[in-house]
């Protein structure tokens, strides 16, 4: 962040001449006009158009978006605006061997994840034993009392989980947050691969990139996999997609899901509990349901037994649920696991349950419970970011070096009378990569998010969702603040792209 | 070539039945887009009409158009460009052409998954265009393009719709919304129609009542097809009979009847559903009209003749939506 910005100047084509390098890790240079081997076709391919028709191809890609549709919801505002998912049409590129350690580290991740949460909400091993401390847990507003002693489809209670990733400065990749309750994302991630191969289909196909079109069928794959014992048809379950509805910000993804695996998009007064089964509203009578792949928050999944007040859910579904008669999926109380506090404790997590060092580093974190980690923070607030350790999305949210005297000390007072709600992290400087900005190139900050399977079997498809701060010098990713999203390509082998077409 | 080895193994079926919510957005959508349609041709009709005639017989066609699209809420002196602005953008006139179009594509975006992703796209560029025109100044002489734009929108709509999704229950539920509302709003703009006219003869007609009689036609997108079987002489009576009983045109009660018929039979088929009480009453409806005789229905009044299929029209509507949209779970765990 701190080193003064070298303008490129040489060596590059003019559509990258506003293109400047900082601390931050880059993706595509190595250094000043020296792009690493697996971005050099793309360059190659970049300086054969001219900034004309860069425009008029980001232009042909934002109305595809707008013609179908492809907006999610800015909360805020009284009727909830739509808005196109600005999408960035330079691909972020991720060798082989990178992606490798990747799933790797992820899959370790979350297998331990799952193994902590049947803990806690069974014996407690790891909070007698102390290696995380017990008033963390049960301090947590995601912990769900209701979930002790309840046994979950094959023990997994994260089945789809969104990893958020970013690079330190010397390239190695490090979880920034697990997105355990309901990640979303992923429909952005396929529509942003169904332009590019539109935009660029010759470098896409000599890039050699993995595929991901198949997520839709795994993640059906993985749902089926966790139908009860006593479902209507073993074979075939009754398998439902729960939105909270059209005003929710993610509501396009869920139809998206819904109408890619082939399976009913309900909202909660579509459904019905009588004598704690589930069951549908359709125009033959009702029909039983035997798995919910539920895209609402716990709080407000049955008035009875949580938000009294959520019109969202279904009344009955926990009793159902705890009777075994319907499976929601993730499982509820997962929450506990991602929050930012309890982050810090992963890669102890990760140790104790599986006796392997953690493949995935952690981003540095102070926790405002503890004393020293406070005051530290607290000297170096304009230093540092401030989250709230339940919120995710952008909300509740401190950039030290972005803010103002005024918003320090507002986040200051906040943190001294509720420590236990907020952690700190050193300002990380994302990396950067290349983005398409008004027939430019310019870079951009961006992290990575992945999408894990966990069913039957561990899937995740390669890659995931790249999400770029479309401000310049921004570090914030989030679609509601401003954020954007690219095509995220892995390539099958090796670091360089092969095929005929290029020498 | 033998088939595969498990090619006669019976695959799963799907289960019967849509989501109740999900064939009320889609039947309502259809209705939306339908009364969009029919406005925007009753507007352009009249803008024409408007042109050739004087400035006071003028007046009283917008008191037509008010009531032929049953339009609360106006009274008293008319101001012709306020009120085609009630017509065309007001948003607090539900069913205004803007309304209409924004409400179909409402409608439908909450079962976007149900449709195919064209039927989506083209709702939605209709969406689009429709909501960027404003009323400036003078806009009602140039909004020719506009009323084309909603009518051809729609018709494009419909051959998207047949030409790309399953025509299935889904499929059904479009089909039966739109002939629900076409014989509403015809037999609503018939009605209007002949109140204000004499008891139609069996007389070619004057021309100072021509232009309104071919005005009707029109309005129901059936002047050129009107032509083809009874000439440009225009009779009332025969107009009458040609928009209540031709079996052939679309835009006939008597055809959005069938319709509405033939989409109600293959969804209590589809749904196993013991109760059919929608499709009883619109097969004595369709009864009624297949085989009634103008001659007949000018001698108890077409006036009260409309007013029935309208009821019942209403009726329909009733038991649909309690049969399939919103019926008594006790009703239904009961069997």
């Amino acid at each position: 962040m701190t080193a003064t910005p070298t303008p490129i100047r040489s060596h590059v084509p003019p559509a990258f001449v506003n293109y400047q390098l900082d601390a931050a890790y880059d993706e595509m240079f190595a250094s000043v006009g020296v792009p690493r081997e697996h971005y050099r076709a793309l360059q190659q391919t970049l300086q054969g158009l001219a900034s004309e028709e860069l425009r008029k191809i980001q232009q042909a890609a934002d109305l595809t978006f707008l013609h179908e549709g492809i907006t999610f919801t800015v909360y805020g505002n009284k009727e909830g605006t739509e808005r196109i998912f600005p999408n960035d049409l330079l691909p972020r590129i991720i060798p082989a061997s990178e992606w490798a350690r990747v799933e790797k580290g992820l899959t370790q991740r979350l297998t331990a994840l799952n193994l902590f949460l049947r803990d806690i909400y069974h014996e407690g091993r790891i909070l007698s034993e102390g290696v995380v401390p017990r008033e963390l847990i049960y301090s947590c507003k995601h912990f769900r009392r209701e979930m002790r002693g309840l046994n979950v489809p094959r023990d997994i209670y994260v089945n789809i989980c969104g990893t958020d990733l970013v690079r330190l400065p010397d390239g190695t990749f490090a979880v920034l947050e697990d997105n355990l309750r309901v990640p979303s994302g992923v429909s952005y991630m396929l529509a942003n691969r169904k332009v590019l191969k539109r935009v660029f289909p010759t470098l896409f196909r000599d890039y050699g990139v993995w595929p991901i079109d198949h997520y839709p069928q795994a993640l059906l794959a993985t749902l089926r996999g966790l139908a009860p014992e006593n479902c209507s048809y073993r074979n075939d379950p009754t398998i439902v997609l729960l939105t909270p509805g059209v005003s929710n910000s993610a509501y396009f993804e869920h139809t998206f899901l819904a109408q890619q695996m082939g399976i009913e998009l309900v909202e909660g007064r579509d459904l019905l509990v009588h004598d704690n089964l589930v069951y549908m509203r359709t125009t033959a009578g009702l029909r039983r349901v035997d798995v919910i792949y539920r895209r609402v928050d716990d709080d407000f999944l049955d008035p009875l037994c949580f938000r009294t007040d959520s019109i969202l859910g279904v009344p009955g579904l926990f009793n159902s649920y705890r009777a075994g008669n319907v499976t929601l999926s993730n499982a509820i109380g997962t929450g506990v696991a991602d929050d930012k506090a309890v982050y810090a404790y992963v890669p102890q997590i990760i140790k104790y349950y599986l006796n392997e060092e953690p493949i995935l580093p952690n981003v540095p974190t102070f926790l405002m419970h503890d004393d020293t980690h406070r005051q530290h923070a607290l000297d170096n607030l304009e230093k540092m970011v401030v989250k709230a350790v339940g919120e995710s999305g952008g909300y509740g949210m401190l950039i030290g070096p972005q803010s103002t005297a005024k918003q320090r000390e507002e986040f200051r007072a906040r943190l001294l009378a509720d420590p236990r709600n907020y952690i700190a992290q050193p300002t990380l400087s994302l990396s950067c990569a290349p983005c398409l900005i008004d027939g430019q190139v310019e870079s951009r900050h961006i992290d990575l998010r992945p999408y894990i399977l966990m069913g039957e079997k561990v899937t995740l498809v390669p890659g995931g969702l790249t999400r770029v701060a479309l401000r310049p010098g921004s570090l914030v990713v989030n679609s509601s603040q401003g954020g954007g999203s690219k095509d995220t390509w892995v390539l099958r082998e090796g670091d360089r792209p092969g095929g005929p077409h290029i020498a | 070539m033998r088939p595969p080895r498990n090619f006669y193994v019976k695959t799963f079926q799907r289960e019967a039945g849509m989501l109740s919510r999900v064939a009320e957005n889609l039947y309502w959508m259809s209705r939306y887009l339908e009364r969009a349609e029919h406005t925007a041709r009753l507007l352009d009709v009249e803008l024409q009409l408007w042109l050739d005639q004087s400035p006071d017989v003028g007046a009283g066609r917008w008191r037509f158009l008010v009531d032929a699209l049953q339009v609360s809420g106006v009274q008293g002196r008319l101001d012709p460009l306020h009120l085609a602005e009630t017509l065309v953008f007001s948003r607090s006139n539900a069913s205004s052409i803007v309304s209409c179009v924004s409400a179909a594509r409402e409608n439908l975006r909450h079962v976007r998954e149900q449709c195919s992703s064209e039927m989506w796209e083209q709702l939605n560029k209709l969406y689009l265009q429709v909501i960027e025109r404003r009323p400036e100044e003078g806009w009602i002489l140039n909004s020719h393009e506009l009323f084309r734009a909603v009518q051809e929108g729609a018709h494009l709509f419909q051959g998207i719709t047949d030409a790309t999704m399953s025509h299935g229950e889904g499929w059904q539920f479009i089909q039966l919304g739109r002939s629900v509302e076409r014989t509403d709003t015809l037999a609503a703009l018939m009605d209007t129609h002949f109140k204000r006219a004499a008891q139609p003869a069996d007389q070619p007609v004057d021309s100072a009542e021509y232009l309104s009689w071919v005005g009707l036609l029109r309005g129901c997108a059936a002047f050129e097809a009107y032509c083809k079987v009874h000439t440009a002489e225009i009779r009332p009576l025969r107009v009458a009979e040609f928009l209540l009983l031709n079996p052939e045109l679309p835009h006939s009660v008597r055809f959005s009847v069938d319709r509405m018929n033939a989409a109600l039979h293959v969804i209590g088929d589809l749904t196993e559903r013991r109760e059919k009480m929608g499709a009883r009453i619109a097969g004595r409806l369709r009864a009624k009209l297949s085989f009634s005789q103008i001659e007949e229905i000018m001698e108890a009044g077409v006036a009260a003749y409309l007013e029935e299929i309208r009821s019942e029209c209403a009726e329909i509507h009733a038991a649909i939506h309690q049969t399939y949209f919103d019926y008594a779970i006790e009703a239904e765990l009961a069997y």
